[in-house]
C-alpha cells in the first residue's frame, strides 16, 4: 500500500491531487465524470468581495498542445460564494477538502476576501497572477515588493493555510519565492497561464475578445517542471504544482522537481477521467520504483 | 451526466457536408431530454484536444442520434469514425426545451438548427399535443431529417433562400403566416427554436412582450460543457449567463442580444 496522502503547508490532502483554480468550477460541476475519492483537494473558481462579469466571447481558443483563454475571472462575489456554494459543495461532495481561490483589486480586497471566508473553507489560494484581468491579479505577482505587501496582509486576515499561485512569466521565480515565504505563505502553487494570443489570420483579428488571454494544457508541461524545479531549490515550502498535467508521467515529473501535490487543469476539459489515471499511474509508480509513499518523491530526482 | 464509452452504430452522409451518427447509449439515451446536448470526445483529434458539443437529434431505445454539419477541424475528424468504433461521449447536458406547451406548439429550425426539434416534436407528439415544425435554410440541401419527420406525422412548413424547396425567402415568413393566423383565432402558442443567430432573434422577438412563450436553443463554442470552465457565455437578463449548464435553451425573455 502506497501512502498517497500529503500536507501541503497545513492542508492535510487525502491524496497528492488537487483541480486547478478555473478549470473545475465551484467544485461539483464534475460530479458523476470524476472520481472524487481520488482528489485530496478541489480548488474552487477565483473568488472577489463583489461578483465579476469577467470578459467578453470569444473567451478561448484551441492551439495545438493547449487552450488560451481569457475568462476574465468570471465569479460569484464572495457572499454568494458562502451562502449557496460551499454548503452545496459539502452536500456533493464529501471529504475532500476545498481551497478557494481568491483575488482583489487592491491589497485590501484581497485581505477582506480571505478574512470573510472565515474557516468555511479548508484553505486559500491567492491568485497573484491571472493574465486576463487588468485591475487585478497579474499586477500584484510581477513585482516582489508589492507581492510581499498583498501577502503579508492576506496572512493577518486568515488562519487558514496560504498558498499563492505565481506568474511563470518572470525573469527568475527565486524573489518572488522569497517574498512569499518572507510574508508568511504556507505553500506555492504554480504554475499559472502564460501570456498568449492567437490571431484570426482570415479576418486579421485577435480571436480573443481580450486579445490576450493565457496559455494553458499540454504545451506548457516543461516550462511548469522547470519552475517548479527553482521553486524548490529555493525555498522549503510545499509547492502545488500545475500546469499541462495528462497522464502518470507529467505528475510525476512535477514531483521529482520539488512538488508536494500536483494539480490536474485543462485536461479534465478533454477527459475527466485524467485525475483517475493519473492518480492510479502514480501510485503504480510509487510501487514499481520501491517507495512507501507519494511524498517520498518530493524532490527525489537521482543524484549526479 | 456520465461519461460512457459509446459504440458506434451508424454514421452516414446527407448531402452537402450534413451528416448522421447513431450511438448505443443506453445511460445517456436513457436521461436525455431534447434540447440537452452531448460532449464528444472525436477520435482521430489528440487526446489533448477539446471536446465538440452536439445536439441531440433523438434518444430512444438506448440509442442516440446526432445530425451535424462539418464546419471545421473536429467535425472533419468525426466524420472518420465508423461503426463498431467506439466513443467517449458525455451526457445529457445542459437544459433542454420544456416538455409541455400552453397552446399551439410552434418549432423552428435553422440548418443543422433542426438537430434537436425533432426528439422535441416526437416527445410533445406522445403527449397528443400536434407540433408544427418550420424549416429553413439557403437551399434544399439544408432542410434535414424531413423524412423523419414525415414519418411522425408531423407537419412541415419549409422556406429556402433560393426557393428550391418550400416558399422562397426566410423560415419566418411561413412562421409568420402562421401567427397572423393564430392571433386572429385568439389562439395561444409557443415557439421553439434552434439554428443561427440572426433566425434565433428574429423568432425570440416574436415571441418575447406578446404574452407567448419563446424557447431559444443557442450555439456558443464550448470547452467543458458542464459549466466549470466560463467560455460559453450568453448574455441574459441575469448577466453572463453559461450557455452549456443554464442553456443552451434559454426563455426568449431571458436573452438580451
Amino acid at each position: 500500500m502506497v501512502n498517497v496522502n500529503v500536507n501541503l503547508g497545513g492542508l492535510e490532502m487525502p491524496t497528492f491531487l488537487a483541480t486547478a483554480s478555473g478549470t473545475f468550477g465551484y467544485g461539483f460541476e464534475y460530479v458523476g465524470a470524476v472520481d472524487y475519492s481520488k482528489l485530496g483537494a478541489v480548488t474552487a473558481k477565483g473568488i472577489r468581495v463583489e461578483p465579476w462579469p469577467g470578459n467578453e466571447i470569444p473567451r478561448h481558443a484551441e492551439v495545438p498542445g493547449g487552450l488560451v483563454n481569457a475568462i476574465g475571472l468570471q465569479g460569484t462575489g464572495v457572499e454568494h460564494f458562502l451562502k449557496y456554494t460551499v454548503p452545496w459543495y459539502r452536500e456533493q461532495v464529501k471529504g475532500v477538502p476545498l481551497i478557494a481561490n481568491i483575488w482583489g483589486s487592491s491589497v485590501e480586497g484581497y485581505a477582506e476576501v480571505a478574512a470573510q471566508m472565515g474557516d468555511a473553507v479548508d484553505a486559500v489560494e491567492m491568485n497573484v497572477s491571472c493574465p486576463n484581468v487588468k485591475a487585478g491579479g497579474h499586477t500584484f505577482g510581477q513585482d516582489p515588493k508589492v507581492l510581499s505587501e498583498v501577502v503579508s496582509a492576506v496572512r493577518k486576515a486568515t488562519k487558514l493555510p496560504l498558498i499563492v499561485k505565481l506568474a511563470p512569466n518572470v525573469p527568475s521565480i527565486v524573489p518572488y519565492v522569497k517574498a512569499c515565504e518572507d510574508a508568511g505563505a504556507d505553500a506555492l502553487s504554480m504554475i499559472n497561464t502564460i501570456p498568449a494570443m492567437v490571431i484570426d489570420i482570415e479576418k486579421r483579428v485577435p480571436v480573443l475578445a481580450n486579445v490576450t488571454g493565457g496559455l494553458s494544457g499540454r504545451g506548457i508541461h516543461p516550462a511548469a517542471v522547470k519552475l517548479v524545479y527553482d521553486a524548490h531549490k529555493a525555498t522549503k515550502l510545499p509547492i502545488l504544482a500545475m500546469g499541462g498535467v495528462y497522464e502518470p508521467k507529467d505528475a510525476i515529473e512535477f514531483l521529482l522537481a520539488g512538488a508536494t501535490a500536483v494539480a490536474v487543469g485543462t485536461a479534465t476539459f478533454s477527459n475527466p477521467g485524467t485525475v483517475s489515471e493519473v492518480y492510479d499511474g502514480v501510485v503504480a509508480y510509487c510501487e514499481r520504483h520501491g517507495f512507501a509513499s507519494v511524498s517520498a518523491l518530493t524532490g527525489a530526482l537521482a543524484e549526479g | 451526466m456520465i461519461d460512457e464509452k459509446c459504440k458506434v452504430i451508424e454514421h452516414r452522409e446527407l448531402g452537402s457536408g450534413y451528416r448522421f451518427i447513431s450511438f448505443e447509449a443506453p445511460k445517456i439515451a436513457e436521461g436525455a431530454t431534447p434540447g440537452q446536448f452531448v460532449h464528444v470526445r472525436v477520435p482521430g483529434l489528440e487526446a489533448s484536444a477539446l471536446r465538440r458539443p452536439f445536439s441531440i437529434f433523438n434518444a430512444e431505445e438506448g440509442r442516440l442520434e446526432l445530425l451535424y454539419k462539418t464546419v471545421g477541424r473536429g467535425t472533419a475528424a468525426l466524420n472518420g469514425v465508423k461503426p463498431g468504433d467506439v466513443v467517449s461521449v458525455m451526457g445529457p447536458l445542459g437544459h433542454g426545451f420544456p416538455l409541455k406547451c400552453g397552446g399551439a406548439a410552434l418549432l423552428v429550425g435553422g440548418g443543422y438548427g433542426v438537430a434537436p426539434l425533432y426528439f422535441l416534436a416526437r416527445l410533445l407528439k406522445a403527449q397528443g399535443l400536434s407540433p408544427l415544425v418550420f424549416v429553413g435554410g439557403r437551399t434544399k440541401d439544408d432542410l434535414l431529417a424531413l423524412d423523419r419527420f414525415e414519418a411522425l406525422g408531423v407537419e412541415v412548413r419549409a422556406a429556402t433562400n433560393d426557393g428550391s424547396f418550400g416558399a422562397k425567402g426566410l423560415v419566418t415568413d411561413p412562421l409568420d403566416d402562421e401567427l397572423i393566423r393564430l392571433r386572429g383565432e385568439g389562439g395561444k402558442f409557443e415557439l421553439f427554436a434552434c439554428g443561427p443567430d440572426p433566425m434565433l432573434k428574429a423568432v425570440a422577438l416574436r415571441a418575447t412582450g406578446t404574452g407567448s412563450k419563446g424557447w431559444i436553443s443557442m450555439d456558443r463554442h464550448m470547452v467543458c460543457g458542464v459549466g466549470a470552465c466560463y467560455a460559453c457565455i450568453q448574455k441574459t437578463v441575469r448577466g453572463n449567463s453559461r450557455c452549456c449548464i443554464e442553456g443552451p435553451v434559454f426563455a426568449a425573455e431571458d436573452l438580451v442580444w
